[in-house]
């Protein structure tokens, strides 16, 4: 009986298959087949409004619908024109004169405009109640640092952002309290896309409700989301799919894909076999040890250039680790070269900054720390601590883009150390919330691995995030590199800017708060088919520029 | 039958609120909180207490509860604080998709189950016996997740002959009325969807079929075995009655009682083994949205499906009890 079953559903699928390209017919489903494209996202997207998003998978579907002011130059992190044309900056930062492309329109047939813009910039800034929650406006906090009103006292008018006037349709100015030199490059990030105004008042998007539960997403968020992208939003079945489909009024180049798929398939391992089924086009987050495979059976793997970093912590709330001279024998004493070789994906950057080289501020004359066993041995004698037991914490269980298997990192990290005479009591722990509990929660660490994935180019993105204040991880209180970081951020002539941010690089690797190891590069795989897929440091990748085989 | 029906929804009322308890209890007793998951790794200590305070997740846990309690009477089950859409909508968009899996399941288990346990109970002792007895033992000894995963490496990865994923093609643009792809493909007259539904179901079904289909064969064999040197079988035989009759009206009727017992019991496994099944397989349903829950520390979700499927199971166990009425009369003057 199963036997008969599966000759039966074999039959079907044959007559499936061959039903595919062909189309359909008045009373058949439709079928979409070569200019739909089927990307396996890993999960859900949190909302379908980026302004309320920060994740990977929401934005992925976000930049197929949404497009902002500003873009980033194909295959970089640089800030290139969008939907402005072209920006000037005032001489004191304060005044932001966006030039806006004429002829776009929102799915909706809202006209794009300085009205629009504006009406964006003021819906961020007067965000109220739980929509000022982290989990929902992360974007608009860490950039503008505040609303225009809140009842939290950190947030209550202490944003940057004053106001926003049209003067003409094809024009935006936006006005600042102080400079926020990182705003044309913020910009680029699908929180800030631009959504069609009637839209968002039609749909109730700020409707979000919720007193002491989970916040209620509004129609907006969950079904109509409304941009001026080259594709339009057709339907999510949360747990299943996103589907999107060409929007006919695009003012750029609609492209061969007419339709977008993304089926959420979870586990990392389905998703691969998903694509060696023929389920799918292609899907994110390889995994290393998936790469060589997925070579040699014949699909494509495409890397994205590392917008990240992976480093090893020190905290100097442990007394040994506070002694200058131990900290660089550590540095001295790992073969970066030999641990990138061997643990981490083929195309890994050996790191040398803690931010990457795509970065404006990265600095090619910090200092090194070669791997140099001898000096590493001397050093830790010098400081009197040649015989030198220390705390080495690790996650287990756990993938992270910057650090793919961080056992095998461990083991090679932990050799090194044991060649110049450090005996390592080895503490693993699961990833959340017990690693990094322990990490960020407390002192009680020593050495760690730890990384982050940049979200648009500015270093204060990633020193920032580390070094910007005292904190658990690194257990230190350097008043002077903190300001050196925290003053940078605001320096508005872009050059000094990047000027500021070089030295703070230096002078982090002269404090040597940790060691900067890798930058490890993603990876995608497709069918051999899929063609063009513009892959981008900072994932802003939209579909419309891919060709499809038959 | 009325007040036995009544007693039984009755009873059902302290099982519920005694569960609800526990369940509230081991979800908060999950190693971390909802706020790490939501944050990330960067997360502030301040920004965790804040959504904390938000979620209400700061309260007492007495207050907690009471105030969880208080909504569920109302019948809200609370936000995903992940999709932030309602509970109840989620588990009602999804249990399609797991009841058409199950029940395509518990039709494998079935119909090869009763017919693979029969023929083993009538050549007992023969080789087809021994074949049955071992190839059930098998199933039920074979996890289901690595059965899973093993159907699907073979006749998805290697062979290609089924898909590896998912309800429908996606690729496939079919229109969904009900939720259950199968027949909304029939009712739409879309009829390579409904296929192509049927297809996605071959694999995980099978999957999950395989451990209700070795018990439902053990115990129609034992059963069969039992009954068919009963007196009255004897006695039916001795009245003149067609062997054919006398295997069918007589021997199979009477043995069904206790496989229907099984058959409803094997319901609730079916609705937690289509956690591990529907994970392998991506397949959209009620189980894999509950194991991304696990993940994601997502209690209301944890609480509310949990919750409802107890409730499910309830019911079709009543069904099940109702049922045996129709199959043995003696049942019905009790």
């Amino acid at each position: 009986m199963v036997a008969g079953g599966l000759v039966v559903g074999l039959a079907l699928t044959a007559c499936a298959a061959s039903d595919r390209d062909t189309g359909g017919d008045d009373d058949g489903a439709t079928d979409g087949g070569r200019d739909t494209f089927i990307f396996a996202a890993s999960g859900d997207p949190s909302s379908l409004d980026p302004a309320f998003a920060s994740d990977g998978e929401t934005f992925r579907v976000a930049r197929q619908i949404f497009e902002g002011l500003v873009g980033v130059e194909p295959g970089t992190a640089d800030p290139a024109p969008l939907l402005a044309e072209s920006w000037d900056v005032s001489d004191d930062g304060l005044e932001y004169t966006f030039t806006l492309k004429e002829g776009v329109t929102f799915h909706d047939g809202t006209a794009f405009d300085g009205d629009a813009v504006c009406a964006n910039f003021e819906r961020w800034n007067n965000f109220t109640g739980v929509l000022q929650s982290e989990s929902l406006s992360y974007y608009w906090q860490k950039v503008n640092g505040g609303f225009a009103s809140s009842d939290v006292e950190s947030l209550n008018g202490t944003g940057k952002y004053e106001s926003c006037e049209a003067p003409d349709a094809g024009t935006a100015v936006v006005h600042l309290r102080s400079p926020l030199p990182e705003l044309v490059s913020a910009l680029s990030l699908p929180a800030f896309a631009m959504q069609s105004p009637t839209a968002l008042e039609k749909y109730d998007a700020d409707g979000v409700t919720g007193d002491g539960e989970a916040p209620v997403l509004p129609e907006y968020a969950t079904g109509h989301p409304t941009g001026t992208g080259p594709f339009v939003f057709e339907s999510w079945s949360p747990g299943e799919e996103v589907v999107l489909s060409a929007y006919e009024d695009y003012w750029g180049e609609q492209g061969q894909v007419r339709r977008i798929v993304f089926p959420i398939i979870s586990d990392a391992t389905a998703r691969r076999q998903a694509l060696q089924a023929g389920d799918i086009d292609g899907y994110d987050l390889v995994g290393p040890a998936d790469v060589v495979a997925l070579e040699e059976a014949g699909f494509q793997i495409v890397n994205r250039e590392p917008f990240n970093v992976l480093y090893l912590g020190m905290n100097q709330g442990n007394p040994d680790l506070a002694d200058l001279r131990v900290r660089q024998a550590i540095a001295h004493a790992i073969n970066k070269e030999a641990l990138v070789a061997q643990t981490l994906p083929e195309g890994t950057e050996v790191a040398t900054n803690f931010v990457p080289p795509s970065v404006a501020g990265w600095n090619a004359d910090v200092a090194t720390y070669d791997y140099d066993p001898d000096k590493a041995r001397a050093l830790l004698a010098e400081a009197g601590r040649s015989a030198l037991t220390i705390d080495f914490n690790y996650p287990t269980n756990v993938s992270r883009p910057y650090m793919p298997t961080p056992e095998q990192v461990f083991t090679a990290i932990e050799a090194d150390l044991e060649a110049v005479g450090i005996t390592v009591n080895a503490v693993p722990d699961p990833w959340n919330p017990e690693y990094l509990d322990r990490i960020q929660g407390g002192a009680d660490h020593g050495l760690h691995l730890l990384g982050w994935t940049g979200d648009y180019n500015d270093t204060y993105n990633f020193i920032g995030v580390f070094f910007g204040g005292t904190s658990n991880e690194w257990g230190f209180d350097n008043p002077e590199l903190f300001a050196a970081i925290n003053d940078a951020r605001y320096v508005a002539d872009l050059d000094a800017q990047t000027e500021a941010y070089e030295a703070a690089n230096a002078a982090i690797l002269d404090f040597l708060p940790g060691v900067p190891l890798a930058h490890p590069v993603p990876s995608l795989a497709f069918k051999a088919d899929v063609q063009g897929y513009p892959a981008s440091p900072v994932q802003d990748e939209v579909y419309n520029v891919i060709t499809l085989g038959d | 039958m009325t007040r036995l029906i009544l007693r039984r929804l009755a009873l059902l009322v302290p099982t519920l609120l005694g569960l609800s308890v526990l369940l509230f209890l081991w979800v908060r007793a999950l190693p971390g909180g909802p706020a790490t998951a939501l944050l990330g790794e960067r997360a502030t200590p301040d920004a965790v207490a804040r959504i904390n305070e938000l979620y209400g997740f700061d309260r007492p846990l007495p207050q907690q509860y009471v105030t969880w309690l208080g909504q569920l009477l109302q019948g809200n089950f609370g936000v995903s604080t992940r999709t932030g859409r309602p509970v109840l909508d989620e588990f009602m968009s999804r249990f399609p998709a797991t009841i058409e899996l199950s029940l395509v399941a518990l039709l494998v288990a079935v119909g090869v189950g009763i017919p693979l346990g029969y023929v083993a109970a009538r050549r007992q002792g023969r080789l087809v016996d021994h074949a049955a007895v071992v190839t059930s033992l098998l199933g039920v000894t074979i996890p289901v997740f690595f059965l899973a995963f093993l159907l699907k490496w073979l006749f998805a990865v290697q062979l290609g002959w089924f898909p590896s994923a998912g309800r429908q093609d996606p690729a496939m643009v079919a229109t969904h009325p009900t939720g259950f792809y199968v027949l909304d493909g029939l009712a739409t007259r879309e009829w390579d969807a409904s296929w192509d539904a049927l297809v996605h179901l071959v694999l995980p079904a099978l999957a999950l079929g395989t451990i209700p289909l070795a018990i439902i064969a053990r115990i129609t064999r034992a059963s069969v075995i039992d009954v068919q040197h009963a007196d009255y079988v004897r006695t039916a035989r001795a009245k003149g009655l067609s062997p054919t009759h006398v295997r069918g009206r007589v021997i199979l009727h009477n043995a069904m009682l206790p496989v229907s017992t099984t058959i409803g019991l094997q319901i609730g496994l079916l609705l937690s083994g289509a956690v591990l099944t529907e994970t392998v397989f991506a397949f959209p349903g009620v189980g894999k949205f509950l194991a991304d829950a696990v993940f994601n520390l997502d209690y209301a979700v944890l609480q509310g499906f949990i919750l409802l499927i107890a409730v499910v199971y309830a019911l079709v166990n009543l069904a099940v009890d109702v049922s045996y009425g129709l199959i043995d009369p003696r049942m019905r003057t009790r």
